[in-house]
């Protein structure tokens, strides 16, 4: 009870400030599951893409965070435990010993959708940075999900890295068309792919 | 007549001619269905406005059964939508956050504040001194000086076109005019009146009788027929509200000319700071029009000579 009243304060407050318009350019606000993989500059990130969604979408949609921001404090843990139900995962662990992919799999397996930032981290730059190859590997194991491109316009001048105050400016949140891992195709080649189908995004309609 | 039956003979006329608005753009829709072209997209765009003018005149009667405050809040909205849709086309840099976070929410309210406290001297001061002086040495504290002066000047000029001229709206309340004492509300409806007519009639007459191209590369849609039509026949009807405002038949017909080719020019200047930025419209609050600004851009220029020309004029 207490989560959906604070999700509903959330959504509207990203509304009141930024507009949070949708703009369904490649593909159509659609029930089944996706990973939508974005631009990253604010934590408003995620909150705007959640936003933009409809509810009954936002219901089955699940972000991925950082566990080490994520997981310290009660109010950061109920956020994103409670309201935005998201999925934590640990950065800079050894690949080796631990594959940090697994909650996200275990994820779609339930069939959630989910929200990923490829970048890695948040950008404070105009030029977005090479993806990490996570986005890859998700794509190779479970190959029939679609990822959805989206290019989220002026996030990063409503609350910059750093900033605890947002200023309102209208934001955008612009889908593209789904992409999937095309057989034999390499890892690079991949990534490169998924990351200009953003910046084409960029342009706008 | 009191000025509550000037008000009310007001809101029957804005009344009357919505009406007839609305049936005209229904006969349109059917006229253009029958022929199979129901999605026309001039008729649909016709429609959508005049819908859209409902929602607002509706929100202009209830600001005005509010009095002061209703009408005070509705143009401090009308602002921060105003000032959002202008800082969103402008490009700034990490280093304005903390100007921006003070324009919006310490220069745009304390504006307001300022009319409602009846502050006249601070008011016109309030942005073009203190806000033009602290602005800019916030930015310069953020030791960005990544295209300084053009980030410094976006600020500035969207404070002023967003906020400081749409704020000398609700600021004719403040005028203390002899012989018209408790009815500055009219004076409002007189210059929003007089503003929307113009841009509805210069329209209507364009789409009629335009011919001639005014200024093809700020505003296509602008021409030299609708700009004469539009601003004589809504000079005209400013002359004929002289009874709801404090001047003469030709007094209110000569305020009422002025208004129109401020609102024009002003429409003008609008259109090429969107051109320059490359985009058609502001934004997409208001179905139909766009955004706050394509609907306001004519008050904006408007509004402070008209509140300036009164005041030096007709105050005591």
């Amino acid at each position: 009870m207490i989560e959906r009243l604070v999700a509903a304060l959330i959504t509207g407050f990203a509304r009141l400030v930024t507009g949070a318009q949708a703009r369904w350019i490649g593909c159509g606000p659609s029930g089944e599951q996706r990973i939508y993989y974005a631009n990253h500059s604010s934590h408003g990130d995620f909150v705007l893409i959640w936003t933009a969604l409809p509810a009954a979408l936002r219901a089955r949609t699940r972000p991925v965070a950082a566990r080490d921001y994520w997981d310290t404090g009660e109010l950061r843990r109920f956020l994103i435990h409670r309201v935005f139900r998201g999925v934590l995962v640990e950065r800079g662990a050894d690949p080796r010993t631990k594959d940090p992919l697994v909650p996200l799999i275990d994820a779609l397996d339930r069939g959630d959708s989910l929200i990923i930032f490829p970048e890695g981290t948040r950008n404070t730059e105009e030029e977005m940075l090479p993806f990490k190859s996570g986005i890859y590997h998700l794509a190779r194991q479970r190959p029939g999900v679609d990822l959805v491109p989206v290019w989220i316009e002026n996030v990063g001048r409503v609350m910059p890295k750093g900033q605890v105050l947002p200023v309102p400016l209208l934001c955008s949140v612009n889908f593209g068309a789904p992409i999937r891992l095309q057989q034999d195709e390499e890892k690079q080649a991949f990534l490169d792919r998924a990351r200009l189908a953003i910046v084409e995004l960029r342009k706008g309609p | 007549m009191t000025a509550q039956q000037q008000t009310l003979y007001l809101l029957a006329g804005t009344a009357g001619v919505l009406v007839f608005a609305t049936l005209v753009g229904q006969v349109l829709r059917w006229r253009f269905a029958a022929r199979g072209q129901g999605d026309n997209p001039v008729i649909v765009n016709l429609n959508a406005r005049i819908y859209a003018w409902w929602v607002m005149v509706g929100l202009m009667g209830a600001a005005f059964v509010f009095g002061k405050t209703g009408v005070i809040v509705l143009y401090g909205l009308a602002s921060f939508f105003a000032l959002r849709e202008f800082i969103t086309l402008t490009p700034t840099r990490r280093g304005d956050h903390v100007a921006l976070l003070v324009s919006f929410f310490i220069v745009l309210p304390g504006q307001y504040l300022l009319v409602a406290d009846e502050q006249y001297g601070m008011f016109a001061i309030f942005i073009p001194v203190y806000a033009f002086l602290i602005l800019p040495i916030l930015q310069a504290l953020s030791s960005d000086t990544n295209r300084f002066l053009e980030r410094s000047a976006k600020v500035q000029w969207g404070l002023m076109i967003a906020v400081y001229c749409i704020s000398h709206v609700p600021a004719l309340l403040l005028l203390h005019i002899p012989g018209y004492e408790g009815r500055n509300v009219l004076l409002i409806a007189f210059l929003i009146i007089v503003v929307q007519m113009s841009d509805v009639l210069q329209y209507v007459w364009g789409k009629l009788f335009g011919r001639h191209k005014i200024a093809p590369e700020l505003s296509p849609s602008k021409t030299v027929e609708g700009f004469a039509a539009g601003v004589s026949t809504a000079s005209a009807l400013g002359g004929a509200l002289w009874w709801i405002t404090p001047f003469g038949v030709w007094e209110a017909a000569g305020m009422a000319l002025i208004i129109c080719v401020m609102g024009f020019l002003g429409g003008l200047v609008m259109s090429a700071i969107k051109r320059d930025r490359g985009v058609k419209d502001w934004g997409h609050m208001i179905e139909g029009h766009g955004g706050m600004l394509d609907r306001l851009d004519s008050v904006c220029f408007a509004a402070p000579i008209f509140f300036h020309l009164t005041r030096y004029f007709y105050t005591a």
